[in-house]
């Protein structure tokens, strides 16, 4: 019976188009979407209901809490706009420019997205630690050491983060095309002006977008973090290094911390992303 | 597509046959029809090394039975048996996660201690900043990575601490032993409270200090036949090898120290 229906779907598809009502979705569509937003959702659900709701307050309002949602509030800011302010040109870059070898620049700022963040810890402390490539200048030059610094914190959530940025904006980028920059252009505009009044304002939701999305990622960011930067209070141990730390002597604690990055990453993705964006990749 | 679905489960389940066909061929090739059984162990990270060689050994004594290890941090492996993981011997790295499974009654009689560790002060080969005491690891310009208070080296590095009246001010307390290594190894922290083992586990890399008040907080590893376990009798023997003469050579090689009572 199964075999039918994409054909079936498919025809039905065929007659919308025909009769020009827009495309319809074919009703198979449900079962695995379904499936797929309750795999995305219900865990969620199980972490809500395993939560001791009456040690709530106290938990969520002890003093290592707090530091650390302050210490993940900042450095993900801090590592957002870093992402803006050199991720956003990368990705003007990277749709536009005509540079050889682009192919291979995009796959290189992928990176990050694909790699498992504690190798990316491991790799920035063999750049950056004490003994890498470039921490051992900073280290005899200048005497500045990287690792277990907040420094390293916002590092590591910017390598992490930088290519959810790069990718909402390119695509923004490319979906906007060049239309209105040529005739700004042809009217006389310099390149500086047309990229601040044409190009920016076009892509902004999708910047925004990337931004959030950014940031989202840079709240999460574990892996890379124990790897490279440690883990102390007020310095380096933001909310996921305290989950986990929590989970081994009280669980409500690593619980009702879990929820608040829950709470929090959905606030920010709800309440900041455009809507506009949402068509967009 | 529906096809090609259709290949993909009959080729699970040509795998799933062959796993489950593995132990019921040796099954015949036994006869008997007495072995072929499965044990299943709880332990520590920290024994690692060990509890794979002592497994390796068990099987020879014991033809058809095959040992599979679960080697993950104390606390996850007591929350994953509480939870109905099917264990059927729990090595704890202390007796505080060995007592949530305890506790529950999950454990057959009274958990015995097999060894104890204690810490020592891992750094970089040579020991270039030349610490030579716990006091010395307060030193401001000694870079110091200890274990989080939170998990068992951390609460005898605190333990440490209160009974020398030494502040030590680390520039990171992390969520395991190995993360302390590894930044000690990397060249990033000039020192670390890390276990006897783990540094004689890293010959080469690290080079290990000892220091007299690491007597004051001894890690006691227990041990015990998990009461869910369906083989109880080779997980009693299991047992008894690790606390054995076998077990206790092994053991000690690897740096592990021998309980007061025994």
């Amino acid at each position: 019976m199964t075999a039918t229906l994409p054909a079936q779907a498919d025809a039905e598809r065929k007659a919308h188009d025909r009769h020009d009502i827009g495309i319809g979705l074919p009703r198979w569509l449900w079962l695995p979407a379904v499936a797929a937003f309750t795999l995305v959702a219900l865990p969620v659900v199980g972490l809500a209901l395993e939560a001791d709701w009456a040690r709530m307050p106290e938990l969520l309002l002890s003093e290592s809490a707090l530091t650390a949602l302050r210490l993940s509030l900042e450095t993900a800011g801090i590592s957002t706009l870093l992402c803006v302010l050199f991720g956003g040109p990368l990705a003007a870059i990277l749709a536009r420019s005509r540079l050889p070898g682009l192919r291979v620049l995009r796959s290189l700022v992928l990176l990050p997205l694909v790699l498992p963040p504690v190798v990316g810890g491991l790799a920035l402390l063999f750049t950056v630690g004490r003994t890498g490539l470039i921490g051992q200048a900073l280290h005899l030059w200048f005497g500045i050491t990287i690792p277990f610094t907040t420094a390293a914190v916002i590092l590591a959530q910017t390598f992490v983060a930088m290519p959810f940025l790069v990718v909402s904006l390119e695509g923004a980028l490319r979906t906007a095309g060049q239309r209105y920059e040529a005739v700004a252009a042809t009217l006389g505009a310099s390149a500086g002006l047309v990229f601040r009044r044409v190009t920016v304002p076009l892509v902004l939701p999708g910047l925004v977008s990337g931004a959030v999305l950014a940031f989202a990622r840079a709240m999460g960011e574990f892996g890379a973090t124990i790897a490279f930067a440690g883990s102390l209070e007020g310095t380096t141990r933001t909310l996921p290094l305290l989950v986990y730390l929590e989970r081994e002597v009280d669980i409500d604690s690593a619980i009702a911390l879990s929820l608040m990055i829950v709470v929090v990453s959905l606030l920010v993705i709800v309440v900041l992303r455009p809507r506009g964006a949402e068509g967009l990749r | 597509m529906r096809r090609m679905l259709g290949a993909v489960i009959a080729g699970l389940g040509l795998v799933l046959a062959a796993c489950g066909g593995g132990s019921a061929g040796s099954d015949a090739a036994e006869g008997s029809g007495a072995s072929d059984q499965t044990l299943t162990v709880f332990a520590a990270a920290s024994l690692t090394e060990t509890f794979t060689e002592l497994g390796k050994r068990f099987e020879t004594d014991h033809p058809g039975v095959t040992v599979r290890f679960n080697f993950a941090g104390s606390s996850n492996l007591a929350q994953q048996i509480v939870s109905g993981a099917p264990a059927d011997v729990f090595a704890s790295a202390n007796t505080k996660q060995m007592g949530v499974v305890a506790d529950k009654a999950m454990i057959v009689g009274e958990p015995q201690v097999f060894v104890t560790n204690r810490l020592q002060i891992a750094v970089a080969p040579g020991n270039p900043k030349g610490v030579a005491s716990f006091a010395d690891l307060a030193e401001p310009e000694t870079t110091l990575v200890v274990c989080a208070p939170q998990v068992p080296c951390g609460s005898a590095t605190q333990k440490v601490e209160q009974a020398t009246g030494v502040d030590l001010k680390p520039v990171s307390e992390e969520p395991d032993v190995r993360s302390v290594l590894g930044k000690v190894i990397s060249g990033n922290a000039d020192a670390g409270l890390v276990y006897v083992t783990d540094v004689a586990a890293e010959k080469g890399k690290v080079d290990g200090v000892n220091f007299p008040e690491a007597e004051k907080a001894i890690n006691d590893y227990p041990i015990g036949v998990v009461t869910s376990s369906k083989n109880q009798e080779l997980a009693t023997q299991f047992v008894e090898l690790v606390r054995g003469e076998v077990g206790a050579k092994v053991l000690e090689t690897a740096g592990f120290g021998t309980p007061a009572g025994s």
